[in-house]
């Protein structure tokens, strides 16, 4: 059909450095930003992800440096998620560079901040990132907000289905029971949530060999696979990830 | 000399990627984001970028009857290089907004890509909206501004309305999604992409070179 699915790396910047945790802890550090998104775009990346997860109040000024930095020099899609409370936090990371920005606690806080958001900026660029856990072993999964400290109490599918009515362009979707644990995405739930709405999903929590990242499109019904760590420890190259994909039937940007 | 490339500034849409990519293949190039209407009638390269709802976007460009006036007059001569909405907004109208006119320089509307797949039975079927990553486009004519382009190239696309071009020959590039759609259309001094060249990585950087290098001849 032609459209091919996307490989993201994502980035969590940490005051301006790129880090990466097991299950939101132990945090072990994997570069300078833009370096790493130069690198990522020369192997052939579809579009990159910035986390801001600093938790000073400077956030702001360092990832907005680091967007600009990366955005006059890698032309593919940016988005950037973090700290995003108000309007002004959108068009400030579009300005310096931003195409897309990942909004989670505040759409939480405050849904119809996505109603606005889209409203204002066009929901092409508004991206709700959803953190979900597996409640028992039951097939329901509870949304999470802070970065995977605060459960919300509301249904990630139910609540999928909200924010894409309201104005999300794309959905991210990690499981806080697969993040960082190298086990494979949670497909039960990709697969949920991807046949719930209408909009493109991308994967995201657990990736830890090239057969999860393929497992997320064909199983998971993702429309974009993301990873961090795979990649910033030189494990895999996007390009093997591409080609490995690609030897599965999925139709791929080579 | 440079090329005095001036991207037009409605104030929608990320207009700074466009900016730097402009930059970045002209080498120091002479890039400036405007809405006046003498640097826009002055410009040797017009670029009509533009992201978001062509409501807004039209509505800016109404509300500015100088600045409009400069931009039409612009669209008669001299290269211009249209983006998504500049585009779409080349066509005689769009479904988007509840009905908007468009410019009428290329005949034809915009439609929106659910009530496409629905009529063709397509929607059960999942295909995701928007249109969101990297599509292959077809070139359907030689033209300059494909020039070290290969065919069936991909590039970035993110959109939910699409170009119905009324007239095949104004036609230089095809996407499929579910349905086959028009990604490019030209006509004498106008070419214009629903992809996205500035964030399209090499082939997106071609072919804003190739534009700078563009005489506004097909």
């Amino acid at each position: 059909m032609g459209l091919a699915k996307r490989i993201i790396p994502c980035l969590d910047v940490d005051e301006g450095r790129v880090v990466k945790g097991v299950q939101f802890v132990d945090i072990r550090d994997a570069g300078d930003p833009v370096e790493v998104a130069r690198r990522y775009d020369r192997q052939g990346a579809d579009e990159i992800t910035f986390l801001d997860i600093t938790a000073s109040s400077d956030r702001r000024d360092t990832i907005a440096y680091v967007v600009e930095k990366v955005a006059s020099e890698v032309f593919i899609p940016l988005t950037v998620g973090g700290g995003i409370r108000q309007l002004e936090d959108i068009y400030r990371l579009l300005n310096v560079g931003a195409d897309k920005v990942s909004i989670n606690t505040t759409a939480v806080n405050n849904p119809d901040f996505i109603d606005q958001a889209s409203g204002h900026f066009g929901n092409q660029c508004i991206v709700v990132a959803i953190d979900a856990k597996q409640i028992d072993d039951s097939p329901r999964w509870e949304i999470y907000t802070h970065g995977g400290r605060n459960p919300t109490g509301l249904d990630a599918i139910e609540w999928a289905k909200q924010m894409v009515d309201r104005g999300a362009g794309e959905l991210l979707v990690t499981s806080m029971d697969r993040d960082g644990t190298k086990g494979g995405f949670d497909l039960e739930l990709m697969q949920r949530i991807t046949s719930a709405v209408s909009v493109p999903v991308i994967a995201s929590g657990g990736v830890g060999d090239l057969d999860h990242l393929a497992d997320g499109v064909l199983k998971g019904g993702a429309d974009a696979v993301l990873a961090a760590s795979i990649f910033h420890f030189g494990e895999y190259t996007i390009e093997q990830a591409k080609q490995h994909m690609a030897s599965k039937q999925i139709e791929m940007r080579l | 000399m440079k090329e005095r490339v001036v991207i037009v500034n409605l104030g929608t849409g990320n207009l700074r990627s466009v900016y730097r990519a402009f930059e970045f293949a002209e080498g120091k190039g002479d890039v400036t984001i405007s809405a006046d209407p003498e640097i826009i009638r002055n410009a040797d390269k017009l670029v009509l970028p533009g992201q978001g709802a062509i409501g807004t976007w039209m509505g800016q460009l109404q509300r500015d009857t100088r600045l409009k006036g400069a931009v039409l007059e612009r669209l008669n001569h001299g290269p211009v290089l249209g983006i998504c909405l500049g585009l779409q907004a080349l066509l005689d109208q769009s479904e988007e907004n509840g009905g908007q006119q468009g410019l009428g320089l290329i005949p034809g509307k915009v439609r929106h890509f659910g009530s496409a797949h629905q009529s063709a039975g397509l929607g059960e079927h999942g295909l995701k909206i928007p249109h969101m990553g990297w599509n292959k486009v077809r070139q359907k004519v030689d033209h300059p501004l494909w020039h070290d382009i290969q065919d069936d190239e991909r590039f970035y696309f993110v959109h939910s309305y699409y170009a119905e071009a009324a007239d095949q020959s104004t036609v230089v590039g095809e996407s499929t999604f579910g349905n086959t759609f028009t990604c490019a259309v030209a006509r004498n001094n106008l070419f214009a992409t629903q992809f996205h060249p500035e964030k399209s990585q090499q082939a997106g950087l071609q072919l804003i070179k190739n534009f700078i290098h563009w005489n506004g001849v097909q």
